[in-house]
């Protein structure tokens, strides 16, 4: 088995909080593999250990056999990611947000063009491509961060609950390219959602995390018939329990809803 | 090489987009003009000091590039808030790239504004002694924008939010402004004054667009530009290396 992803004993803390507390696994090249779990188990914050944008506190965590946190630009090479919150400037237009993704991940003028254009016309937006990112609605921004994280074919995908807000036309073309992009080039996809039957679609394995721990691995029957349930859903509140869960606001959070406030009567 | 120039524009053209803050920009300095620059300018002149407002008009123009400049680098606190630092510090760039190409941005701006600022002073009465001097001062504003977009982008990557930014305005900012003789001479002043305005990067910076504009200064041209580079490759190397440390 040739891991594209390996997990160790990471454990992330912030302060006491232990916001990943000694995970391991790994995830072979090729393969779609879902992470669930509830709002705040941790599923972001691995990811973003994955990804270089946070550093482990302790385990050993790889890339296509390269650790993250001392060989940043190799393993940012390696991977393409849709965040979970936004992130795209609002005060460029759509087509300048495509454009200046594709420069930043080398991806040469002619074929940059091509593959926005077929990405903008794909997710609806060609018409808009023009227009700033400020006047789309949350949809439409979401679509653009999606089509965005498509413009170049990394080896391993992250997706962290890409279809938020998504209308289920705009899902089902996220998912069928996905796919196609898995068969096809053998990327190496890593998904967080809520849904759970997008994750029983298209995930070969999934790991259930709460709590900043896995509490169960394996593929979606598997899940099922360990926990004697006939959905993944049920399978999922099995794991997990049915407690909600809160997650405190952070300080980004509360400055957007300031921005909100001051920008609000422009803004629509 | 492409990571700098696209990180580049993109502060360009934000900031040709955005006519309105660049009128409400022009607000202040406009009022230190006309208000100081003909409310002292009596008296400055029964003291000796010849045209106030030929004396201030380059201090002026320093202001504009320093504030510019630092909120340049500062507005790397809304990419963290609103998402968009996310995005470019995952890219396949190295980090140093990322952040030079956003300082050379954030310095250009500046030094637009600072340029505006320039035609501002010509129309309410400003005559530089040469018009040699204009590209030489243009050098020195440049200097100015890269000392300051450096110092905001060190600012901006060390802060996590919002909340220190009145901080940094009222206890850095202002005082860099206030301290570097923008507003009045160098010359005789206490020796405390006289001390902290030397340590004063915008000091030398104004400084040398005296020098470059109405031809008179208090440190020397030659000075001033070994300073500003000096100073300004330091900050430039700790805004990298702060930016390198940034955690989301």
């Amino acid at each position: 088995m040739n891991a594209m992803i390996r997990v160790e004993n990471l454990v992330k803390k912030f302060g006491d909080f232990a916001a990943v507390d000694n995970i391991s696994f790994e995830v072979p090249k090729g393969e779609i593999f879902a992470f669930l779990g509830p709002n705040g188990a941790g599923k972001t914050t691995t990811i973003k250990v994955l990804t270089t944008l946070l550093k482990a506190t302790s385990g050993t965590v790889e890339l296509d056999g390269m650790n993250p946190a001392t060989h940043e630009n190799e393993v940012r090479k390696r991977f393409g990611i849709v965040f979970q919150d936004p992130s795209l400037d609002q005060d460029l237009t759509a087509w300048e947000n495509m454009d200046l993704h594709g420069v930043l991940y080398h991806v040469p003028g002619k074929v940059r063009r091509e593959r926005a254009e077929t990405l903008l016309k794909l997710f609806e937006l060609w018409e808009r491509k023009d227009a700033l990112v400020k006047t789309f609605s949350g949809g439409m921004r979401r679509r653009l961060e999606i089509a965005r994280g498509f413009l170049h074919t990394p080896k391993i995908l992250f997706l962290d609950e890409p279809t938020l807000g998504l209308d289920p036309q705009s899902r089902n073309q996220l998912w069928t390219h996905v796919k196609r992009q898995n068969e096809a080039d053998h990327v190496t996809v890593f998904l967080t959602t809520h849904y759970m039957d997008e994750a029983d679609r298209v995930a070969d394995r999934i790991a259930v995390i709460d709590h900043g721990r896995i509490v169960a691995i394996g593929t979606a029957t598997q899940l099922k018939e360990k926990t004697n349930t006939q959905s993944l859903e049920e399978a999922f509140l099995a794991l997990t329990g049915s407690t909600i869960r809160e997650e405190a606001a952070t300080s980004a959070d509360q400055l957007r809803q300031m921005a909100k406030m001051f920008r609000g009567g422009a803004r629509r | 090489m492409n990571a700098i120039y696209i990180l580049w524009l993109r502060e360009v053209k934000k900031y040709s987009r955005s006519r309105v803050q660049i009128i409400a920009s022009l607000g202040q300095p406009l009022l230190y003009l006309l208000v100081l620059g003909f409310g002292l300018g009596p008296v400055f002149k029964k003291a000796g000091g010849g045209s106030y407002l030929q004396f201030m008009a380059p201090g002026i123009i320093g202001m504009a590039v320093l504030f510019t400049s630092v909120f340049s680098g500062i507005a790397l606190l809304w990419d963290r808030q609103f998402g968009f630092l996310k995005e470019t510090l995952v890219a396949p760039v190295p980090r140093i790239n990322v952040m030079i190409g956003r300082t050379l941005g954030g310095a250009t701006v500046a030094m637009m504004q600072g340029l505006l600022i320039v035609i501002v002073c010509l129309i309410a009465g400003f005559r530089p002694v040469s018009w040699v001097g204009i590209p030489v001062g243009i050098g020195f504003m440049a200097m100015i924008a890269i000392v300051f977009a450096a110092l905001g982008t060190s600012i901006g990557s060390s802060l996590q939010d919002m909340q220190g930014f009145q901080l940094i305005m009222n206890f850095l900012v202002l005082p860099i402004f206030f301290l570097s003789g923008a507003l009045f001479p160098l010359n005789n002043l206490p020796k405390a004054l006289a001390f902290v305005t030397a340590l004063d990067p915008l000091s030398y910076g104004v400084d040398g667009l005296r020098a470059a504009l109405i031809g008179t200064a208090h440190f020397g041209a030659l000075l001033d530009a070994v300073v500003l580079v000096i100073v300004g490759a330091g900050l430039l190397c700790l805004g990298a290396w702060r930016f390198s440390k940034i955690e989301i």
